[in-house]
C-alpha cells in the first residue's frame, strides 16, 4: 500500500527557478526508499513540499497524499496535525536541529504534547522511554540537559527520538547522516533501520550518499536537475543502472574505484535536455 | 585572568552603580536632608558645608536634596521609556522577522517613518502638540526607541528563524505561536537587552536634555536637566549648582553604558580579549 504518493510534483520558486519537475513517485509502506542527487538536484525541496515547509513564493503543481489523503492545499490547522504525527521530518545537522536554550527532554516532550492532551508527567516518561529506545545511556538523569552537553551523535538520536515520538507512519530524512563521521553514521543508519522494522515506519530517505543507500535503502530514486531519472531496487541501481546520469554518478563514487585511479567526473555541461537526448539515444 | 571573570566584573560594576543610584533615588523622601522645594532665602547660592554639603542653588534650595530627586524622577522616566519601547519592540520585531513578506513591509516601513525623524526634533514636535512633562518625555524617548529596538529584534529574530531548530520544530507539529514564544523569542532577545541597556543611557541624557530645554519635567519637580538649567548662570560664583547634577548624570550614564558593554560581552563573546 502507498504510504507517501507524487503525482506530477512540479515546484516552482518565484517567476525563476522550476525546482522540481513532474516527479511522479510511489512509497510503499514499510519500505525505506532512498532518494539521491547532487546538491541543488531538487530532492530537499520534494521532501519540504510534503511537510508543507516550502517558502512562500513556491507554488507546487501535481498532487502529494499522504496515505492516501492530499496534502497540498490544506490549511494550517490540518498540517499541523499532519507533522510530527502522521509525517516527521529530520534535518541535516543535528546540532542545529534542537534549540539551544531547552533541555532535550522537553523538546521531545513538546512534540507528544503538541498532538492530544497529554499530562507533563506522562510526556515526560514517554520521552525518557524515547531516549533509552535510541540509546542515550542514563536517560532520565540526562533529561535536563541542554543539547551543548550532547555529542553530534546523540543529538542525532535525540532528533531522532523527537521525530518518532507520535510514532508517524513516514519519516523523512533530509540528509540525516552528513554532518556525522562515518562510524556515526553507520550506527545513525542502524537506528532507523531498527525504527523502522520496530514500529513499521516508512522511511524517504534523503542523501547524495551511495555509500549510505546501499547500506539501508531498499529502492531507490535518482533525481538530477529536478527530475526524477531512474527509480530501481538498490541491487538493481547498482548493479544494472538504465540512465546515462546514474551510470556517471556510479562511476563517481570513489567507493567502487581502484586504489590510486583517478574518479571519472560527471561533466558539468550536462544538462536535463541533453539528459534527455542521450535517453532517447540509448533507446 | 580569563575573558569571563573581565564580562562579570563589568557587567557586576554597572549593575553595583545601578542599585546603589536605584536605592538612593528611591529612597530619596528619607535619605534627602531637606525638602528639595524649600527656599532659605539668606542662604542663596550659599557654597557647600556641613548643613549642606553640595551646596545651596539661585533660590537657596538645598542641591543635595535637589540631586536624589532628581536621580529618582531621571530614572523613572529613562528606565519607564526603555521599558516601555522593549515591550512594544520585541513583539513588533519577533512579527516582521518571522513572518517576513507583507508582515514585515507594514511594520518595518512604519516604524521606518518614526526613524527619519532627528531624535530630538521627533520628541520636540511630540511635547509641542501633547504639551511638556515628566510622562509625555517618557513617551517621547520611547516613541524615539521603538525603531531601533524593534529593527535589532527583527534583525535577531531573522537569524533565529533561520536555524534548524525552528523548521524542526515545525516539522514536528509546533504551531506558529508555539515556535515564537518557545523557540524563536528566548533565542533572539539577547542584542535587545543590550541594546535596551545601553539606551537607558541615551535615555537619561535626552530626558536631561529635554528638561534642560524646559520641555521635560517642568519646575517646581527638580530634574537633573533643569537643575543644569537653573545653574548656568551662576557656574563662576556657585559651580557646585551646576557640577553636582552633572556628575550624577554622568554617573548613570557611565553605568549604564558599563552594564550594556557587560551583557554585549556576554551575549557576544567575539572580540573580547582573553
Amino acid at each position: 500500500m502507498s504510504v507517501l504518493a507524487f503525482a506530477s510534483v512540479s515546484v516552482r520558486f518565484g517567476d525563476d527557478a522550476t525546482a522540481v519537475k513532474d516527479v511522479t513517485l510511489d512509497i510503499q509502506r514499510g519500505e525505506i526508499f532512498g532518494i539521491v542527487g547532487e546538491s541543488g538536484s531538487g530532492k530537499s525541496t520534494l521532501a519540504h513540499a510534503v511537510m508543507g515547509l516550502l517558502p512562500a513564493n513556491a507554488t507546487v503543481s501535481g498532487s502529494i497524499a499522504v496515505n492516501g489523503r492530499a496534502v497540498l492545499g490544506l490549511g494550517e490547522a490540518a498540517l499541523r496535525q499532519m507533522r510530527g504525527r502522521k509525517v516527521a521530518m529530520i534535518f541535516q545537522d543535528a546540532s542545529a536541529s534542537l534549540d539551544p536554550v531547552w533541555p532535550v527532554g522537553d523538546q521531545i516532550a513538546e512534540v507528544i504534547r503538541a498532538h492530544g492532551p497529554v499530562s507533563r508527567a506522562d510526556a515526560k516518561a514517554r520521552a525518557i522511554g524515547l531516549m533509552t529506545e535510541v540509546g542515550i545511556p542514563d536517560a532520565a538523569a540526562r533529561y535536563g540537559d541542554g543539547p551543548h552537553r550532547f555529542s553530534g551523535g546523540m543529538r542525532q538520536r535525540i532528533v531522532i527520538a523527537a521525530a518518532l515520538a507520535n510514532n508517524p507512519q513516514l519519516l523523512i530524512a533530509d540528509e540525516p547522516t552528513t554532518a556525522l563521521d562515518v562510524t556515526l553514521q553507520a550506527q545513525v543508519l542502524a537506528l532507523i533501520d531498527r525504527m523502522r522494522r520496530d514500529h513499521g515506519t516508512t522511511v524517504l530517505l534523503i542523501t547524495h550518499d551511495l555509500g549510505v543507500v546501499a547500506q539501508v535503502c531498499d529502492r531507490v530514486g535518482v533525481m538530477y536537475g529536478g527530475k526524477l531519472l531512474e527509480v530501481a531496487t538498490t541491487r538493481d541501481l547498482f548493479a544494472r543502472p538504465s540512465h546515462p546520469y546514474t551510470r556517471a554518478l556510479l562511476a563517481a563514487n570513489p567507493a567502487g574505484a581502484p586504489r590510486g585511479s583517478r574518479l571519472p567526473v560527471i561533466p558539468t555541461e550536462w544538462s536535463v535536455e541533453s539528459l534527455q537526448a542521450a535517453e532517447a539515444a540509448d533507446g | 585572568m580569563s575573558a569571563g571573570w573581565t564580562v562579570n566584573r563589568l557587567t557586576l560594576a554597572g549593575l553595583g552603580v545601578l542599585a546603589v543610584l536605584g536605592l538612593i533615588a528611591a529612597a530619596a523622601p528619607w535619605v534627602a536632608p531637606y525638602d528639595p522645594e524649600t527656599m532659605d532665602v539668606m542662604g542663596v547660592l550659599g557654597a557647600p558645608s556641613l548643613a549642606h554639603p553640595f551646596g545651596l542653588d539661585v533660590l537657596g534650595r538645598d542641591v543635595l536634596s535637589r540631586v536624589l530627586y532628581s536621580l529618582r524622577v531621571s530614572l523613572m522616566v529613562s528606565l519607564s521609556a526603555v521599558a516601555v519601547a522593549t515591550i512594544l519592540a520585541v513583539p513588533l520585531g519577533l512579527l516582521a522577522g518571522y513572518f517576513g513578506a507583507w508582515v514585515d513591509t507594514a511594520i518595518s516601513r512604519t516604524l521606518d517613518m518614526l526613524l527619519v525623524l532627528p531624535a530630538m526634533l521627533l520628541a520636540i514636535t511630540l511635547i509641542a502638540i501633547l504639551g511638556p512633562g515628566s510622562a509625555v518625555a517618557a513617551m517621547a524617548i520611547a516613541m524615539i526607541y521603538l525603531p531601533i529596538l524593534a529593527r535589532v529584534m527583527r534583525t535577531s529574530t531573522l537569524v533565529v528563524t533561520g536555524n534548524d531548530y525552528v523548521a524542526g520544530s515545525r516539522a514536528r507539529g509546533a504551531s506558529h505561536w508555539r515556535v515564537l514564544v518557545a523557540h524563536v523569542a528566548p533565542n533572539a532577545m539577547g542584542p535587545v537587552v543590550v541594546q535596551a541597556s545601553v539606551l537607558s543611557a541615551f535615555a537619561l541624557q535626552l530626558e536631561a536634555g529635554l528638561s534642560f530645554l524646559g520641555l521635560g519635567t517642568q519646575p517646581p519637580t527638580p530634574s537633573l536637566g533643569g537643575m543644569l538649567a537653573d545653574g548656568r548662570d551662576v557656574l563662576i560664583q556657585a559651580p557646585w549648582v551646576e557640577v553636582f547634577p552633572g556628575l550624577a548624570i554622568v554617573i548613570a550614564v557611565l553605568a549604564f553604558t558599563l552594564l550594556g558593554e557587560g551583557l554585549r560581552r556576554v551575549f557576544d563573546p567575539r572580540g573580547v580579549a582573553e
